[in-house]
């Protein structure tokens, strides 16, 4: 579905991102984990379109999609979800999720997944003339995540789902991933929590200073030795 | 929509029943008495002021672009109804000096393609400024919107063969009355207001909340902001055509800063985001402008002379804005609506208020 080939960014002089390249099949679930300053986020940023890559091929569905505008990439089916959420605060819910259809002019399509955004995220619909502003945390990224499926992507991007959540919330954001997974979308995650992460994908990448140095099925990953110590935070036992 | 369309009727009639009073008799219908009339004057000002207000609104309350070029387009504006509506005798007492440029001496058109024009010629210079300005966020759209404004200002001021430069133009067309002004005012909010709640309006109200998730959500930011920038522009110029027509005499110096000085004030007075709240603040900060008059004038009380100050208004004006800004630091209306049920609410929570304090036992 998606792929990207020995990708390059850079911020200036700062090479954030040095030659990864990774597979999101459809219908998986693909993680990317790894600590602060790894590269995931500008990874995420350079699909969307937000920023230019140095080099480096990214494919969607086997056409070229590098360098396009967001507006474009977009349209060809890749939605994210934004870090921090980035709900549009002084917008209702409604709006917002309006926002997420901006792209499709099929209004009786775009009531149908309104319909279905509602039957996910109960708490949505409840509150949809609220403002978003006013939201919880945990209810500001379920409307981040319901406005990014109002698009009706291919690909889902998700960065840090879980960022400042408490841990109850957490757990609630990972079932609605699968749930949304279930649905048949493709997704692309990016983690800190890696357990969480580990448990969901199929298959995860694990990114340190712009490279991916280890790759393999999320069960794997929980159980190497490395990927425990470091990620995990089980550290050695001392003595 | 026709819920809408209805709606817009009823306010319709009301309006013209509004203007019709204000005229005063019956044949103010008509629109052809009461052009004298200092209340008349002063509704034509709220209602051009309010269309200024409603379009400075949509690029800077809605779209949250910060323009402070309004004066600029409405200069345009002014200058192109002025010149379109003269007739070639008119144009030649004025440009006594140096004489008008060829095609625009014997050119004359009727007020209402001259006002359209106004607009459009307004629009196509925001398209100028806005292409290169609107890549620039924040601040930067300021600075550069101001110094186009300026730029205008002084190509008028120093094109005599167009413009008859710092002697202004006189004489021009007083065709405007309150059918031109409110109707126009009433156009304006219409347009505004079907833009603003279709699609494209929640798009420019997302750019202004978060311009990266608005990128994300697949809209593309620059030309929405053109597009919000090009329809500001158009009012604005349209306002100025009207202001011409209206004071029959313009000159660069109307033109200045403190032009757009004074419309920013009725939107953020209003509310920046609120339709209702600029047209109210249009009408406050006009009617006050008018009011406040006394206080520069020389007062007798018997023995006693209070003498004028001029420029004392602008005082008492920066100080209601200062307290204004402390009570309502998001401008009389926020960024809401005034609706039929908003003023029922109102009602009725200030009713209880005063019947609780009416039936506290002293």
């Amino acid at each position: 579905m998606l792929e990207i080939i020995d990708l390059h960014v850079s911020y200036g002089a700062i090479k954030a991102v040095q030659g990864i390249s990774l597979k999101v099949p459809e219908g998986k679930i693909i993680a990317l984990i790894g600590t602060n300053g790894a590269g995931k986020s500008t990874t995420l940023r350079t699909i969307c379109g937000l920023l230019k890559p140095e080099s480096g091929r990214i494919l969607l569905e086997g056409q070229d999609i590098t360098g396009l505008p967001t507006k474009d990439i977009v349209r060809r089916g890749i939605s994210m979800v934004p870090e921090g959420r980035h709900v549009f605060p002084d917008l209702t819910v409604y709006e917002n999720l309006m926002l997420g259809a901006y792209i499709r002019t099929d209004r009786k399509e775009i009531e149908e997944e309104l319909e279905e955004v509602y039957r996910l995220f109960p708490r949505l619909k409840e509150r949809s003339q609220q403002l978003a502003g006013t939201l919880s945390g945990g209810e500001q990224q379920m409307l981040a995540l319901g406005r990014a499926l109002m698009a009706d992507p291919k690909v889902l991007l998700m960065d840090e789902p879980s960022l400042g959540l408490a841990p109850v919330l957490v757990q609630e954001i990972f079932s609605l991933i699968r749930r949304i997974h279930e649905r048949g979308k493709t997704l692309l995650l990016i983690e800190q929590n890696a357990r969480a992460a580990l448990t969901l994908a199929h298959y995860a990448y694990v990114l340190e200073t712009g490279r991916i140095v280890m790759e393999g099925t999320g069960a794997d990953l929980l159980k190497n030795d490395e990927v425990r110590r470091i990620y995990l935070g089980e550290g050695e036992v001392a003595g | 929509m026709s819920r809408f369309l209805k709606r817009d009727l009823v306010i319709l009639v009301l309006a013209a029943v509004v203007i019709a009073w204000a005229n005063g008799d019956l044949e103010g219908l008509l629109g052809i008495p009461g052009w004298q009339s200092y209340g008349v004057r002063i509704i034509n000002m709220c209602a051009i002021n309010a269309i200024l207000a409603l379009s400075l609104n949509l690029v800077n309350g809605f779209t949250g672009q910060f323009s402070l070029g309004h004066a600029g387009f409405m200069a345009l504006g002014a200058y192109t109804t002025a010149l379109l509506t003269m007739d070639m005798a008119a144009k030649d007492r004025v440009f006594f000096m140096t004489p008008l440029v060829e095609p625009l001496r014997n050119l004359t058109l009727p007020f209402l393609p001259s006002l359209i024009l106004a607009g459009l010629i307004a629009g196509l210079f925001s398209l100028v400024v806005g292409i290169p300005a609107l890549r620039l966020r924040g601040d930067y759209l300021g600075i550069a919107t101001l110094g186009f404004a300026e730029i205008i200002r002084l190509i008028i001021q120093n094109v005599r063969k167009v413009t008859n430069g710092a002697l202004g133009l006189k004489g021009i067309p007083q065709v405007v009355n309150l059918w031109w002004t409110l109707g126009s005012a009433f156009i304006c909010y219409l347009m505004l207001r079907n833009l603003i709640n279709s699609s494209y309006g929640r798009a420019l109200k997302s750019i202004r909340e978060n311009e990266t998730a608005a990128q994300a959500m697949g809209i593309d930011l620059f030309k929405h902001k053109l597009l919000s920038f090009f329809i500001s522009s158009f009012w604005a110029g349209v306002g100025g055509g009207l202001l011409a027509s209206l004071l029959t005499t313009i000159d660069p110096v109307q033109f200045k800063f403190h032009l757009t000085f004074q419309v920013l004030l009725m939107v953020v007075l209003g509310g920046m985001g609120s339709l209702s709240g600029s047209i109210i603040a249009a009408g406050i900060v006009t009617y006050l402008m008018e009011f406040l008059r006394i206080v520069e004038e020389t007062h007798y009380w018997g023995s006693i002379t209070i003498p004028g100050i001029p420029g004392l208004r602008m005082v008492i004006f920066s100080l209601a804005l200062v307290l204004v800004v402390v009570w309502y630091p998001k401008g009389l209306m926020g960024d809401s609506e005034l609706t039929a049920q908003g003023v029922k609410a109102f009602l009725g929570r200030f009713r209880k208020t005063l019947r609780l304090k009416g039936g506290r036992p002293v």
